[in-house]
């Protein structure tokens, strides 16, 4: 089987829809002679032109408001923002423009726009350049989120965003771009709001997304030693969310771990948790337990870094916390 | 800076386009005055913004465009879409928060579009239509299929740094596309001289390598000749344009706003100035009849009373619709959860 690295995944799903549909088209700074700064756009320039490979000055909010325009007239732009953080400097046209379009038009029209950007800490970057964030675009209503974590994955998924009608935020996890994985031989689009379930068990379900997922997974095969037989759930989407996955779960192992990279105060483990609460509270044995990014500002030195970002280790930990849970001792 | 008027261009034009401009203008003076009404009445939710005595810049330059060319618009945005052809009566309707509006009640005041008429909407956030109608410029000059794209925003809007990066770009790109900027010479309260340190707004053009004018916003046949030209220019693949109209809203910011920031002799000097009024006068000194004027402002009172009645006896959209056109598709699992 043919291996593929995730960002040679990526820029292969970019260039088979471009190809297939001439109203596809890349905006974004660098995505020329450079091909963005991981290469996804490598040698498109050359191939497609400057009308379709749209190299832009540094002006997130100007280049993200003018996809938003030319999607209106029926282009399908994929955009890059070059790290997710920029999404500061970009908002209005994603969560006032993009996100409201069609709603506030009363249906009259889509956005068809895909909004790509590297995110997560890993890479000594500093608090402006390690963050996910998720949970910026999962708040509002209008927008479907993507997190993919091996590359046959973030191929297919990458696909169905770009040939989806609304507008979809695409984050890759910037320390998966070099990981390989095993690509399909025949193409794969894999349709939006579809988790994967990446390992089965009885004991605890690990709900993840992006980078975690290689957490979760590295964790369930150290607490298959202790005897404890995880299950690990990708969710690849986090809007529209795999609801029936999360149930079927839940319901089978009662007992639930949500990892995430982001921040843990309002993320969108916390979102999770409390939608299992709501309904299905009699099925839980434990407390749901979240595993997340400490609330502080992403650090750049190497030792600092380390402990703010969740790894494997931290999964563990909870997924033995909560097995361990007493029903009714917890009580006072 | 030399400000352009109708004296410095020929009166050429045929009576029928004269009176068409004229008709908009009053019709879009009739539709503003109703709303004030109907908002005075309780009969509107949310806030209105009236374009009152800036009808000229919304009929000169939707003249000056063909019907399959775009537009983008702002939240003073009524005048702007009635003169690139939308109906007033969906626009009232849309006020009303009607499902017989333009957006079928969900956009309200400050979001009425209808991509068929080339209106790619009015926006509630000032200075976001520029970018978008950068991006439907981008859009024409990829299919090469000859749009120009119109981006209306105020004097507030051209402090934002969407007028920067969008004009620098289409500049750059040389994208079918102009900005035409209403400087009312207010941001809400503020003065624009208190915030920007050029004489003109249009005067930045030259920042960009572009060319920029500054007409008399109240005279229409200005406006119209100005925008004339920017289009064509766009039009023959020579890039963007700034034309700047100075004007004044004579009524509040919003409706409710008692304006206590400006003179109020600075109110009743531009009262004087008012745009229909020196047009009318205008067509009746190249010998249009009273009498033909007189009866478009009588169908324009018909049509306005109407327009009023079909949205005041419009159902509202059925509580069903709240989550409805969130999204286009719904994938494998829902999107609303």
């Amino acid at each position: 089987m043919r291996k593929l690295s995730m960002s040679k995944a990526i820029r292969e799903a970019m260039h088979e829809e471009m190809v297939r549909d001439e109203n596809v088209i890349v905006i974004g700074e660098d995505l020329g002679k450079m091909g963005s700064p991981f290469g996804v756009t490598l040698g498109f320039l050359d191939e497609f032109g400057p009308n379709r490979v749209i190299e832009t000055p540094i002006c997130e909010s100007g280049f993200t408001g003018m996809a938003v325009g030319a999607a209106m007239r029926g282009i399908r732009p994929v955009v890059e923002l070059m790290y997710v953080d920029f999404v500061g400097v970009a908002a209005d046209p994603i969560i006032n423009q993009a996100a409201k379009m069609r709603y506030m038009t009363g249906g009259q029209v889509s956005i068809p726009m895909v909004i790509r950007a590297p995110m997560g800490a890993g890479r000594r970057n500093a608090g402006q350049h390690s963050q996910c964030l998720e949970t910026y675009f999962t708040h509002i209503p209008g927008l479907k989120l993507v997190c993919p974590s091996t590359p046959a994955e973030a191929k297919g998924l990458l696909k169905a965003a770009i040939r989806d009608d609304d507008p979809v935020v695409f984050l890759e996890h910037k320390l998966l771009y070099a990981d390989k994985g095993e690509m399909p031989e025949e193409e794969q689009v894999i349709p939006l709001g579809l988790a994967n379930v990446k390992r089965e068990g009885n004991d605890v379900t690990i709900i993840a997304w992006s980078r975690q997922v290689l957490f979760a997974l590295e964790a369930a095969k150290e607490l298959e030693k202790d005897g404890i037989d995880v299950e690990v759930i990708d969710l690849r989407t986090l809007v529209p969310l795999d609801w029936e996955a999360i149930k079927k779960s839940v319901c089978k192992t009662h007992n639930v771990v949500i990892a995430q990279e982001g921040y843990k105060r309002s993320g969108f483990a916390g979102e999770i948790a409390t939608q299992i609460m709501e309904e299905l509270f009699d099925e839980l044995d434990s407390p749901v337990e979240r595993v997340a990014g400490l609330n502080t500002v992403p650090p750049y030195s190497p030792p600092l870094e380390d402990v703010f970002f969740p790894n494997s280790n931290d999964i563990v930990r909870a997924v033995k916390k909560v097995v361990s849970y007493k029903l009714y001792e917890g009580a006072h | 800076m030399s400000i352009l008027t109708s004296n410095n261009v020929k009166d050429q034009y045929s009576t029928e386009m004269l009176l068409h401009m004229y008709e908009d203008m009053v019709r879009i003076r009739k539709f503003e005055m109703q709303a004030t009404v109907c908002f005075s009445a309780g009969e509107l939710a949310g806030n209105i913004h009236t374009c009152v005595g800036q009808e000229a810049t919304a009929v000169g330059s939707c003249q000056a465009l063909e019907k399959t060319d775009f537009i983008t618009s702002t939240h003073r945005g009524h005048g702007h879409c009635i003169g690139k052809g939308a109906k007033t009566d969906k626009v009232m309707a849309e006020l009303f928060g009607k499902v017989t509006g333009y957006c079928r009640g969900k956009g309200g005041s400050m979001h009425v579009a209808d991509l068929g008429l080339g209106i790619l909407g009015a926006n509630g956030i000032v200075g976001a239509g520029l970018p978008i109608a950068t991006g439907s410029a981008l859009t024409s000059k990829i299919r090469e299929s000859g749009e120009v794209t119109l981006a209306f925003f105020g004097d507030a809007g051209s402090n934002h740094g969407t007028f920067h990066e969008s004009i620098n770009m289409a500049a750059a790109w040389n994208l079918p596309v102009v900005y035409l900027c209403e400087n009312n010479l207010y941001g809400v309260s503020v003065d624009i001289n208190s915030v920007i340190n050029t004489e003109t707004i249009a005067e930045r053009a030259q920042a960009y390598g572009i060319p920029g004018v500054t007409v008399d916003g109240n005279d229409v046949l200005a406006v119209y000749e100005a925008v004339k030209t920017a289009v064509q220019h766009a039009r023959q693949g020579k890039g963007p344009s700034i034309v700047e109209c100075q004007t004044y809203r004579i009524r509040g910011h919003y409706e409710g706003d008692p304006s206590s920031y400006r003179p109020k002799e600075l109110t009743e000097e531009w009262k004087k100035k008012d745009p229909i009024e020196k047009f009318r006068e205008h067509l009746l000194k190249l010998g249009v009849s009273e009498d033909d004027l007189s009866a478009i402002d009588t169908a324009m009172d018909k049509e306005i009373k109407e327009a009023y009645e079909f949205a005041k006896s419009s159902p509202y959209p059925d509580v069903s619709e709240v989550t409805l056109d969130v999204y286009a598709s719904e994938n494998e699992r829902s999107v609303i959860r």
